[in-house]
């Protein structure tokens, strides 16, 4: 089977700084990506260059198994709502989507109305005078109802609202079931979209750190606490990615491929267990280590530097 | 959802319960794929896995071009099947708390027996 994307060693620079490096992926169809990373991470130049707005520097990128440049085959299959989409001012909302009904094959007319109704957006309004939420509304409207065999959602939902956001999540798994595409959707509210995502990637300067399913990652990540004997003995279990000692009493955080029966073990041998999020593991591996040598030495750190 | 354990297990274990507290009788049809993951808000495939593994253990079985049933004898088998399970979430526990508190084996029995009369 073709994949909905593959990505072969692409290396993106923008001058001296690398924005992309060595990035290989596989996007298989009728799946939900979530694409994940911190700000500038490479998310958005990666989905730029998959939709040929954005050259590689090396490698290269296929979409349905073709290049993507100047390719209308191609790129009819693909929507991709930014972050910050500018629409020209004189339109109505109504004018933005029948633009999008020209453009996407698979346009669903009857599901934008209803789409407009849930998000309580005016059709006769100016896009012009739509709030940051109302005009992220518009977005998830048009990435939803273009029904595209590939859609990407880079972090659609500025300025709305929980409630907002929860409707978008509804909308997404019931035409996503009834529809099956392929959703890349990146964000940087993990804790709500971990369990709509079939597969996470995350980026980390540039480069995949983590390309893996969901559900295979839930409950790798661990902490226990308790005698530091018991946890010792338990933390052989995984790898150790934090620990805190307090008089004879520890706090580990380990990573490994743990399963229920792991936390009856840590539970019998004394020890507090707490799962933790797919946010956290986010965190732990695309926080920057600390230094703190640097923040001591004076001066010698790239940060000092740009600060004086 | 529960960070614990992949979603997919705790699909399987709501149906389990399901059945074993009899709000899905044997026999009965049980919510499909896309039913399970607009209620729960999960991705179907993840849905589908918790389903598919009661159907690869014969708790549920599949009539097709309909869905999901709960087997015959479905109950029961889980019954004998969380019977073996409960000493080890549930009884070990118990005694290595009541160890470190300094409990004695005659004394947790009486505690048992008492909240058996409470309940």
């Amino acid at each position: 089977m073709i994949p909905a994307i593959a990505v072969d060693n692409l290396t993106k620079r923008y001058g001296k700084f690398t924005a992309l490096e060595n990035v290989n992926l596989t996007l298989n169809e009728h799946r939900i990506y979530g694409l994940l990373g911190r700000n500038g991470a490479g998310k958005t130049t990666l989905m730029r260059i998959l939709t040929a707005q954005e050259f590689a520097t090396s490698g290269s990128v296929a979409v349905f198994g073709k290049a993507p440049y100047e390719n209308e085959a191609v790129l009819s299959r693909v929507c991709f709502i930014k972050e910050s989409q500018v629409y020209p001012q004189h339109l109505r909302v109504r004018h933005a989507l029948g633009a999008a009904a020209l453009v996407y094959p698979n346009w669903d007319e009857r599901f934008a109305r209803s789409l407009l109704e849930d998000f309580q957006l005016p059709a006769d309004r100016l896009v012009k005078k739509l709030s940051r939420g109302m005009l992220s509304a518009l977005g998830i409207i048009i990435g939803l109802a273009s029904r595209a065999p590939l859609t990407f959602f880079d972090e659609p939902y500025l300025g709305l609202d929980a409630v907002a956001r929860q409707l978008f999540y509804d909308r997404l798994l019931t035409d996503f079931s009834e529809h099956p595409r392929t959703v890349v959707l990146s964000t940087h509210l993990i804790d709500e979209v971990s369990a709509l995502i079939e597969h996470v990637l995350l980026i980390d300067r540039g480069r995949i750190v983590l390309d893996d399913e969901v559900e295979a990652v839930r409950g790798q990540l661990l902490t226990v606490s308790g005698a530091s004997r018991a946890v010792d003995e338990f933390a052989a279990a995984g790898t150790e990615l934090h620990r805190t000692t307090l008089n004879g009493t520890a706090r580990v955080t380990l990573r490994g491929a743990f399963v229920p029966a792991d936390h009856d073990r840590a539970r019998s041998l004394g020890l507090r267990v707490e799962a933790e999020s797919l946010q956290e593991l986010v965190v732990r591996l695309t926080a920057s280590p600390r230094r703190p040598a640097d923040a001591e030495t004076a001066g010698d750190s790239p940060e000092k530097e740009i600060l004086r | 959802m529960e960070n614990d354990r992949p979603i997919f297990l705790q699909i399987a274990e709501l149906l389990e319960n399901a059945i074993l507290d009899g709000s899905l009788p044997e026999e009965t049809q049980v919510p499909s794929t896309n039913e399970l993951a607009a209620f729960h808000r999960i991705n179907p495939a993840t849905a589908a896995k918790g389903v598919n593994q009661l159907v690869d253990d014969g708790t549920l079985y599949k009539r097709r071009g309909i869905g999901m049933f709960v087997s015959p004898g479905a109950r029961e088998k889980l019954r004998t099947r969380r019977r073996e399970e409960f000493a080890d979430q549930y009884v070990n526990p118990l005694v290595t708390e009541a160890r470190k508190l300094g409990i004695s084996a005659t004394d947790l029995k009486k505690m048992i027996d008492a909240a058996k009369e409470r309940s």
